[in-house]
């Protein structure tokens, strides 16, 4: 098993511990990540507001440059996952679009003639690798430990490929597999706010502070997301939200891979643990009988 | 009876201009054309978590729309208010993909420069191209710098705390990387401009 990997700006810094543990985990389970050479920003949902030519043109340099590794995409960042595969749809639907688009690459010498499947590593991990075999992998399990799985909005709904929109079980069945008590959690795919909180910070701050309340409210003890923007905002406005809707939130939220990560045995510093806002001492996630140094 | 004072010939003219250029753009959307079966039942605005905070929801932006009142839409808040969550779109009952006329909404206010008053959330989408084509990659540091130099230069006092926390977790890259390839990416940029004319 062999995936071209696209990281995305995203995760070579803010979600650094995203990348670390993705690729962490896709080590131990022995499937091979390759990494897309001097791949480009995908443009995410800012450049569509300028410009749609534009946008897949600059989005489709890097289906162009994964078109001759000969295997599926794997795109952890949400966003990067669904400009992506709109752009591949958008190709297939209108020959118009597609002729332009095609000529513009041309022009930097490149040729997309073959469409590339894209793949987000959850989609990969529960349904080409499978439950079982990371099961059988993992010596570790979270016996007891009550997760609210926190979805967002860029893999479920506008590009949905492997799950439902309103109420996607894949992230439950993968923690449920390694021992993890998954709560009935009503706000798996409320949307963040994404980068409102950088332009509208009060509106994100309100749809932040009822995700995590929601998921308080279900006994969760920690959040799993998959996604690298609703991680920083859930994560790193926690002490702002608090202040000003008088809250006490001290909510952990951390990537699926990283939980996937230390269940298989991966020594929490590998998987970018100690990079998180809310201190590793404080997560109630290291699986019993593990022996780590926090 | 009070007569109706006629549409003034300036603004029938803007307007049918602006209609022209969205149409244009509607038509390059897959299902574009289903704004046409739009039945006004709010579900996209009962759907929409930001909803609240626009003044225009989604329910109405399509029937001023249909009342030729694009330039209000475009003075609105709402379209650089939506989140791209696309609840909208996956509940719309007759199929219609309501986030990407909001994009298409988004592209004709670019390109006729038309924004609503003290609320200059644009600028992000004009700081993050900005970014791209000059290092292939976003720079989040100075993205978060700049738009709020453009915009709010007060809060970026309110983030350093943030900026610092991330910078010390090695979360936030101090100095900018450039891709190798980076002539490519502006070729594209060049050319694809070129092609559309913008």
């Amino acid at each position: 098993m062999e995936y071209a990997y696209y990281p995305g700006c995203s995760l070579e810094y803010s979600g650094k511990p995203y990348d670390k543990s993705i690729r962490e985990v896709f080590k131990a389970l022995g499937v091979k990540l390759r990494d897309i050479k001097d791949w480009n920003c995908c443009g995410a949902t800012m450049y569509v507001s300028i410009d749609k030519i534009v946008a897949c043109s600059v989005a489709a340099r890097n289906l162009a440059l994964a078109q001759n590794m000969g295997c599926d995409i794997c795109a952890p960042c949400n966003s990067c996952y669904t400009i992506l595969r709109k752009v591949n749809r958008y190709l297939a639907w209108d020959p118009e679009m597609r002729g332009k688009i095609l000529e513009v690459l041309k022009a930097a010498n490149l040729t997309y003639d073959t469409p590339v499947e894209v793949r987000h590593p959850l989609d990969i991990l529960v349904n080409d690798v499978g439950l079982d075999t990371i099961r059988e992998a993992a010596p570790y399990r979270f016996d007891g430990l009550r997760v609210a799985p926190y979805y967002g909005c860029q893999l479920v709904r506008p590009e949905h490929q492997f799950d439902d929109v309103d109420d996607p079980m894949t992230m439950d069945k993968l923690l449920i597999a390694l021992g993890a008590e998954v709560v009935p959690f009503t706000a798996k795919v409320r949307c963040c706010g994404g980068s409102l909180m950088t332009t509208y910070e009060e509106v994100a701050l309100d749809l932040n502070n009822n995700i995590i309340k929601s998921a308080e409210d279900s006994g969760a003890e920690i959040m799993v997301t998959a996604c690298a923007l609703c991680q920083m905002n859930l994560e790193g406005y926690q002490q702002k939200i608090n202040k000003r809707y008088n809250q006490k939130h001290n909510m952990p939220i951390v990537f699926f891979s990283q939980l996937v990560g230390l269940a298989l045995g991966v020594d929490p510093k590998r998987l970018g643990l100690q990079s998180m806002l809310v201190k590793p001492r404080d997560l109630k996630l290291i699986p019993k009988g593990m022996k780590v140094e926090v | 009876m009070p007569s109706i004072p006629p549409i003034p010939e300036p603004k029938r003219q803007r307007e049918a201009e602006l209609r022209e250029a969205f149409l244009k753009e509607v038509a390059g959307i897959p299902a574009g054309e289903k704004i046409k079966n739009c039945i006004q039942c709010g579900t996209c605005t009962g759907s929409c978590p930001v909803s609240r905070w626009m003044d225009i929801t989604p329910r109405e932006t399509v029937a001023l729309f249909r009342a030729g009142m694009l330039e209000e839409i475009l003075e609105s808040r709402t379209i650089w208010i939506c989140a791209s969550c696309y609840s909208c779109k996956v509940r719309c009952p007759m199929g219609i993909e309501v986030t990407d006329l909001l994009y298409a909404l988004k592209r004709l206010a670019t390109h006729k420069k038309i924004y609503p008053r003290r609320f200059p959330v644009h600028a992000l989408s004009d700081t993050f191209i900005s970014s791209l084509y000059r290092f292939g990659r976003i720079y989040e540091l100075e993205l978060g710098l700049k738009y709020f130099l453009k915009t709010h230069p007060l809060k970026l006092l309110s983030s350093i705390g943030f900026g610092l926390s991330m910078i010390r977790k090695g979360r936030m890259a101090i100095l900018p990387k450039r891709i190798k390839k980076i002539h490519e990416v502006k070729t594209i940029v060049d050319r694809a401009k070129e092609l559309e004319g913008v």
